[in-house]
């Protein structure tokens, strides 16, 4: 058994079948990435892996146990970015990043290194509304950074980024298997990770 | 709580940064209850009398302006989803919108209140219960009206839904409050004010509740 997996799992959206009877797998200090077509289902199976979308049928576990029946511990491990920024326009980099670091209880004192790391330091004073999509897409990366989490659920973290930011990606991925952390993530792009299960999604054929 | 409490900070910084939010409420506010002696008639007895159905029906109106955006751009920009996968129950996460709501739209109307008394020629010994009143009732207003939000939340026309939705649901606190005005003035007893005491309790614990419902239903 798996530290996280899922088994027999379907989604829905609306009325539309996203996927049926889909598994998955992961222990500490894998990656597991997300690959297939638009509309074949990576996002809602994300949502699924964060308990922000419920399956129709199938169960999700952590350690053995149903994520439903905790949704408290496991929204206390993991890191969920999706495909938007959650980046607020009318505050500065560094308030935006700031406030996540308060309503998750996290240091005041990782704000500031957070920035750096992604290369944002110097735009810290500068407001969200003047930033562009990869710079955006950065400060949503340094939310990652605030405190360390047993599981990173990535919804396209490389879109916008430029080669650097994408090694900026990759060196953070590492080091979060390093730390014993499990990293799911989609994208359309193929990354230099090593080690990188893939899981393919097809989709159900209309 | 640091959640509660940084949620709050947040959305007054975002309020008072983009700026118009309180002062519009506060100017229609009083725009729309100034239009009324015109309507009606400028004799300060028929002013007054009708003062507190005025001034509370226009502040359930100033409150709605800026209820659609409540969860909207949250919702919007992803950071609905942030909020929800953390600590804080969602309960409380609403319990701190509808505060950070009150406190831009229904604090300032509260210091508007009496300009729009001297407007109304409201009496002075109407002063302190019209401002009773709308203590008591505007916080109903941001509560029931972040349920109101959070189920129109992803719909189109979500602010003309809103109104619909919870303009009916405005209505005992219009009554009790307008009430409460008059038992001020000596027209009744003060039981319109325990009412809406009774009734604040009420929304305070019933509809966090609701609204974490409804924006679980919207996250789907």
């Amino acid at each position: 058994m798996s530290l996280f997996q899922g088994n027999g799992l379907a989604c829905w959206r609306g009325e539309i079948p996203v996927f049926e009877d889909l598994d998955f797998a992961a222990d500490a200090g894998e990656a597991l990435w997300l690959a297939g077509p638009n509309g074949s289902g990576k996002s809602s199976l994300l949502r699924l892996m964060a308990g922000l979308l419920e399956p129709v049928d199938g169960v999700i576990a952590w350690g053995g146990a149903p994520i439903a029946a905790d949704r408290e511990a496991h929204r206390a491990r993991l890191r969920y970015l999706g495909h938007l920024d959650a980046v607020k326009p009318h505050l500065s980099v560094a308030e935006n990043l700031r406030f996540w670091a308060e309503y998750w209880d996290a240091p005041h004192n990782t704000v500031a290194p957070a920035l750096e790391r992604v290369g944002l330091a110097r735009l810290r004073e500068a407001a969200g509304r003047r930033l562009s999509a990869g710079q955006r897409r950065r400060l949503a990366l340094a939310r990652l950074l605030l405190a360390p989490a047993a599981l990173w659920l990535l919804d396209e973290p490389t879109a916008a980024l430029d080669s650097d930011g994408i090694a900026l990606f990759s060196e953070l991925v590492a080091e979060c298997r390093a730390r014993g952390g499990i990293v799911v993530f989609s994208s359309h792009e193929v990354l230099a990770l090593p080690d990188v299960r893939r899981l393919a999604l097809e989709g159900i054929a209309a | 709580m640091s959640g509660f409490f940084a949620l709050v900070r947040r959305d007054l910084r975002l309020g008072l940064r983009q700026g118009v939010d309180a002062l519009v409420v506060v100017l229609f506010f009083l725009v729309a209850g100034a239009l009324f002696p015109f309507a009606i008639g400028p004799e300060p007895e028929r002013l007054s009398h009708l003062a507190g159905g005025i001034a509370l029906t226009v502040a359930a109106l100033a409150a709605l302006l800026s209820l659609d955006r409540l969860y909207q751009t949250d919702y919007e920009d992803g950071s609905l989803d942030q909020l929800a996968l953390s600590p804080l129950p969602l309960e409380l996460l609403a319990l701190a919108k509808a505060l950070a709501h009150w406190l831009l739209t229904g604090l300032p109307l509260l210091i508007a209140a009496p300009i729009l008394g001297l407007i109304l020629r409201l009496p002075e010994a109407g002063y302190g219960p019209l401002l009773l009143s709308l203590a008591l009732s505007t916080p109903i207003l941001s509560l029931l009206g972040g349920l109101g939000a959070a189920l129109v939340l992803g719909a189109r026309r979500g602010g003309v839904l809103i109104t619909f939705l919870i303009l009916p649901l405005y209505v005992p606190v219009l009554v009790l409050g307008a009430a409460g005005l008059d038992a001020g003035l000596g027209v009744g007893g003060t039981d319109p004010w325990l009412v809406l005491g009774g009734l604040d309790i009420a929304a305070l614990a019933l509809t966090p509740w609701a609204t974490a419902a409804a924006l679980r239903g919207a996250q789907v």
